[in-house]
């Protein structure tokens, strides 16, 4: 009876409620638009201020901004290549960002202080939805990205070195989307849960390295999340020789 | 149950996909144009436009910097010929003052080989007067001495 009781509390956490908007015929995720919408929100507010007076000599946040964008930059370029870097890395950015500001803002915001009739508030990338919504944009762009560069010559890609590739090439074309999404679900909502679950069990001290390590994971997702959709774009425009 | 909330669940579960991912992915889509005019292009204006005044400005500073040595190196070159010419001036100077020193001693060694000779000769004709004068004296002396010794025998 203990397990029981220790897995109906576990149903505490909430694992898998949703605050459902019935729009229509249509329902939302509500949760997941109003912790992306407070999220992206801050962001906006956070650049606009740091772009609204842009000076020769940065200073204060427009330094942090200019840093980041060196960051983005250079991770575009290393991935895509000096020839089209420029047409994606506004994609990439903001891929790194939503990504990065989701996960830490889900990580970091006590969400739980906020009471929901259901489901609770947590990292907008904690949701399958989200995931699959950027993985599915990744592989959108990684086609446009091919064939609007290369044009049909981009299908020589599948049978590059040679055509016994063509049937694993095809199928990478669903594992990516794939494990682009699980991995950053996976990652986020297991730290969501690890953390719950120690909260829960032991309140005090003990969570906290875990919280950190959490913090660590999810800028890291952040990262690999933005460094492989820019990798398969890159992937996507290379020229074969 | 968990097993419940996890996974099956027509109603909920992790895997309840819906209308959230469009609408998700519309609202990225929506986030990268919003990005790009509020961060990514006036940002990269800035950074952009400081790496080329700086990329500028190096290449500028070397210009100049190439400029700067090309001139020392002429200096150089010219410092060198001045040197030499120095040089050569201040030996030829001292081989002038060399040939003056030698002709104006030339010139004086012969004038006193002169004048000692001529005192020589001088003193030598002297010398035989005096000498003759000498025996002419003693001639008479003689002649004397003998004409004296002669008148008293």
């Amino acid at each position: 009876m203990f397990i029981n009781s220790l897995l109906t509390n576990f149903a505490a956490l909430e694992v898998g409620q949703h605050l459902y908007w019935q729009i229509g015929n249509i329902r939302l995720h509500g949760q997941v638009f109003l912790t992306s919408w407070i999220l992206l929100g801050a962001l906006l507010v956070f650049i606009s201020l740091g772009t609204k007076k842009m000076e020769n000599d940065p200073k204060g946040l427009q330094n942090l901004l200019e840093f980041l964008w060196d960051y983005i930059r250079d991770l575009a370029r290393t991935q895509i290549g000096e020839k089209v870097y420029r047409d994606w890395m506004p994609f990439i950015g903001t891929l790194f960002l939503f990504v990065f500001v989701s996960n830490w803002g889900g990580a970091l915001i006590p969400w739980r202080l906020i009471k929901l009739p259901s489901g609770e508030l947590g990292a907008p990338t904690a949701d399958i939805n989200t995931t699959i919504a950027l993985a599915l944009l990744v592989s959108l762009s990684y086609f446009y990205a091919g064939l609007s560069n290369k044009g049909w010559r981009y299908f020589e890609y599948y049978v590059h070195p040679t055509p016994i590739m063509l049937p694993f090439k095809i199928l990478e074309d669903f594992t990516k989307p794939l494990s682009l999404s699980f991995r950053l679900f996976g990652n986020i909502l297991a730290d969501e849960l690890v953390v719950g679950v120690l909260v829960f069990l032991v309140p005090l001290i003990l969570p906290i390295p875990v919280m950190f390590l959490g913090l660590f994971t999810s800028a890291i997702q952040a990262l690999i999340f933005a460094t492989l959709a820019a990798y398969y774009i890159g992937e996507a425009v290379e020229e074969h020789h | 149950m968990l097993a419940f909330n996890f996974f099956g669940a027509t109603e909920g579960g992790l895997f309840d996909i819906n209308a959230t991912l469009p609408l998700m992915a519309i609202q990225v889509v929506a986030l990268t144009y919003i990005l790009n005019s509020l961060f990514f292009k006036p940002v990269g204006n800035v950074v952009e436009k400081r790496e080329k005044f700086v990329s500028n400005n190096i290449i500028e500073a070397k210009n100049k910097l190439s400029e700067v040595k090309k001139l020392e190196a002429d200096l150089l070159t010219q410092l060198q010929s001045a040197r030499t010419e120095a040089q050569r001036i201040v030996s030829e100077a001292e081989n002038e003052s060399d040939k003056l020193y030698k002709e104006a001693l030339e010139l004086a060694n012969n004038e006193a080989n002169a004048s000692k000779e001529k005192a020589r000769l001088e003193i030598e004709s002297q010398t035989s007067a005096a000498r003759d004068q000498l025996s002419k004296q003693a001639d008479d002396l003689s002649k004397l001495i003998v004409n004296r010794l002669i008148l008293e025998k």
